[in-house]
């Protein structure tokens, strides 16, 4: 058991998944003493009104995240790409649908 | 009021006292708002209080029904003096720190969880309902619960020290939660409610399974001998007239 080192404990964020079938969506953060308590508090908060089906809470320190500075590098070049759009493709004769 | 209440019959007066139990322990744990250590436990705490409170005024309902068509939830709530409520003395007792109450916490819902799934299979179809969803409730304030007391038993040495010490003063109070009067001992025989002792065992275990886990003992402290109802404590008399503050200073008051 990690001992909590402060009163707030560590930064955990949460992801709640609305429905079997779709992905976890990041709904928040919470302070925690743990994990466990982490999860509870994600469900007090974010799951209300029958939101959710699931929850993942994840240590905020895991996450690496990009930097917004980066976002030229990163994300600017797909912009040039048409190819990556079904849009750039002539379709055969007789292909309704890619 | 209190008339009415002492002339209904053993199920009415049963489901008035657990309806009292959940007030009592509602508004203690209210009394921790803005106290709480952080403010996801704050929002933690007033779920559970919450919870609590639809439970009490699932039961009032129930209850004033049962005695006249009158009667409303508030007649039970707001229309007794603290004398005429009957709760565990465990819920009554003052919130002295956060251990404690995560401690009376743990000691109440896991025999609340027990209380509740027993009394799913109810004679009494309306308490029967009012089991379903209280359990569901219940399984998770047991949850929350028992990971703070194992969380703070299984730490720093202040902590697991508190942990301890909380367990110890409410121990007195847990003999009561399996005792039997004769209400409790009617309302088992119609097979409305389960005779409380017969929960005693799976208690026991869950207790020590949780205490395990927490690296605490099982205090040895002997019960408080009952008092008997001649007159209540002061710490139900200090809910209870705090509760009443509003209503009485304005009756029939709304949102």
């Amino acid at each position: 058991m990690t001992v909590a080192t402060s009163t707030d404990g560590e930064l955990f964020e949460v992801f709640v998944r609305p429905r079997r079938g779709v992905s976890h969506i990041h709904a928040g953060s919470v302070h925690a003493a743990s994990a466990a308590l982490a999860l509870q508090y994600g469900r007090d908060l974010f799951t209300r009104r029958l939101e959710g089906v699931s929850i993942w809470v994840v240590p905020a320190s895991a996450v690496t995240a990009s930097q917004p500075d980066d976002a030229d590098g990163l994300f600017a070049p797909a912009e040039d790409k048409d190819f990556r759009y079904p849009g750039y493709y002539e379709l055969p004769d007789g292909i309704e649908n890619i | 009021m209190s008339n009415a209440l002492a002339a209904a019959d053993v199920v009415t007066q049963f489901v008035c006292r657990q309806g009292d139990r959940c007030l009592v322990l509602s508004h203690r744990l209210q009394q921790c708002i803005t106290h709480a250590p952080q403010l996801e436990e704050e929002l933690a705490i007033a779920n559970i209080a919450l919870d609590l409170l639809g439970q009490a005024r699932s039961l009032y309902t129930y209850a004033a029904g049962r005695i006249g068509p009158d009667l409303t939830e508030d007649d039970l709530a707001f229309g007794r003096d603290a004398d005429e409520f009957w709760p565990p003395a465990l819920v009554e007792q003052p919130n002295t720190d956060f251990a404690l109450v995560m401690g009376r916490q743990l000691l109440h819902d896991l025999w609340a969880d027990e209380l509740w799934r027993a009394m799913r299979s109810s004679t009494d179809p309306t308490l029967a309902a009012i089991a379903g969803k209280a359990a569901k409730e219940t399984a998770y304030h047991l949850l929350h619960a028992s990971t703070w007391v194992v969380t703070l038993g299984d730490s720093t040495p202040e902590a697991h020290d508190r942990m301890s010490a909380a367990l110890t003063a409410l121990w007195p109070f847990v003999d009561e939660l399996f005792s039997t009067d004769d209400l409790v001992a009617s309302v088992a025989a119609l097979g409305v409610a389960p005779d409380p002792a017969t929960l005693r065992r799976s208690w026991d275990a869950r207790l020590d399974a949780i205490l395990e886990d927490a690296t605490l003992t099982r205090p040895t402290g002997q019960a408080r001998p009952p008092t008997g109802r001649d007159r209540c404590s002061d710490d139900l008399r200090a809910v209870i007239d705090e509760l009443h503050e509003l209503h009485a200073q304005h009756p029939g008051a709304r949102w």
